[in-house]
């Protein structure tokens, strides 16, 4: 069954009640360094899914030969390669986008998401429950980049994407931009809130 | 079979590097040639962004319509070969291996200097554009690898780089063209404003600019 329920579960499930920064606490790292603006936050978030759903595919279809004392550094190796081969080819044909992505390449690499879900899920699944575990987890990674980064940078730079969104007559009237929300500790702080509001709806979450 | 035993493990992590080193060399051979005209590209729509010609289309075509020549310099600031300069990597200028791009625009001679430097993450680059007098700025473009976005990135902004337009290079003799700490612009023909919480990236241009537009020094002072 392509969709039956125990799929579904593992697709929904990482955008609430496991999601992989909140719950599982990975990714925190990128998390701090992208997000100052919306615009990174997506692209970060959009390549980390695709890289995920891939990897996540390669190694549960290699899972029943990887030998296991050695299995981390095969991870690695899928992970690396998988991410300078996709930026190899970007480089050749989406120049532009290759170049908005130079800075995240080797985030992505050590985005501890990557590992985390090759280690705790495809390397006891078939594919397709792979793959869906990785868009899944991307996607619930990404929705954490964007609303953080969606505070940041409205309180931030007062712009979202870069357009200006609070008028300049707040600013006339004495209202200043919040630079301590542009710095990594901010968005360490707004995780908390996020993760405070999230463990308040969802109470067994709670230890 | 056993998984788990030494040979397998050995044999099973050679394989997988052979196959994988195999994989890696010939993605990149294959897509060598592409990603170099890419990079060439680019860089022809960087120097038109410090011509002030945003948003090209077009680079190849724009770039021979404006370029007239890529010349390289010597120390001395005389040229030696008419063309060639824009092969010159970043990496290779140094004080008689000048390049200096001669461009028309509307009927005005302006001259595009390459610079290079080091912000707070990463290499930073740029083209600085003069006027024909070799002193009134007429356009610049800034671009960086890995500065922070939304503080130090954002010298590769328009609104940045609109702050050096009709500001003086040369003062007595030397560089004065530079970027000081925000709000505190006290020669305002030199000096631009830098970015706020972009401290170490507005001072790497700031170097940038006077250690790569030293280097000319004498053609900027040839009148």
């Amino acid at each position: 069954m392509l969709f039956s329920k125990k799929n579904k579960e593992v697709f929904v499930n990482p955008l609430g009640i496991s999601n992989p920064i909140m719950v599982q606490v990975l990714g925190i790292c990128s998390a701090l360094a992208v997000t100052s603006q919306m615009k990174p936050a997506i692209v970060m978030g959009l390549s980390v899914t695709v890289i995920l759903a891939i990897s996540n595919v390669v190694m549960s279809l290699l899972r029943k030969t990887v030998p296991n004392r050695i299995r981390i550094i095969v991870q690695l190796v899928v992970v690396a390669a998988l991410v300078t081969i996709v930026s190899n080819i970007l480089k050749a044909y989406l120049y532009d986008v290759s170049v908005a992505l130079s800075v995240y390449v080797g985030l992505i690499i050590t985005n501890c998401i990557l590992m985390g879900r090759i280690e705790a899920f495809s390397l006891q699944n078939g594919p397709w429950e792979s793959f869906l575990d990785g868009v899944g987890n991307g996607l619930g990674y990404a929705i954490i980049l964007v609303i953080v980064a969606f505070f940041r940078e409205l309180l931030g730079s007062g712009c979202l994407f870069g357009f200006q969104i609070i008028p300049q007559s707040f600013y006339d009237a004495g209202y200043v931009n919040n630079g301590l929300m542009l710095m990594p500790p901010m968005a360490l702080i707004l995780l908390a809130c996020i993760i405070w509001v999230h463990r308040s709806y969802n109470k067994d979450l709670q230890e | 079979m056993n998984t788990n035993s030494n040979s397998y493990t050995i044999i099973y992590a050679s394989i997988m590097v052979v196959v994988v080193a195999f994989l890696l060399a010939f993605v990149s051979s294959s897509l060598k040639e592409k990603q170099d005209k890419n990079v060439e590209l680019d860089k022809m729509k960087q120097i038109l962004n410090a011509l002030n010609i945003r948003d090209v289309q077009n680079p190849e075509a724009e770039y021979q319509k404006y370029v007239k020549a890529d010349q390289i310099l010597n120390a001395q600031g005389a040229v030696v070969s008419e063309n060639g300069g824009f092969k010159i990597a970043s990496k290779d200028i140094k004080a008689d291996n000048l390049p200096l791009y001669v461009c028309d625009v509307d009927g005005a001679r302006k001259y595009v200097f390459p610079v290079y430097g080091a912000g707070l993450w990463g290499p930073i680059w740029g083209y600085v554009c003069l006027n024909e007098d070799k002193n009134t700025v007429y356009g610049v473009y800034f671009s960086h690898e890995s500065e922070t976005p939304g503080l130090g990135a954002e010298i590769d902004s328009e609104k940045f780089q609109r702050q050096f337009s009709n500001k003086h290079v040369v003062n007595d003799g030397e560089v004065e063209l530079g970027v000081v700490k925000n709000g505190k612009v006290e020669n305002p023909e030199f000096q631009v404003d830098g970015i706020s919480g972009g401290t170490i990236t507005s001072k790497g241009v700031d170097a940038m600019l006077k250690n790569c537009l030293s280097e000319y020094n004498a053609f900027l002072n040839q009148k």
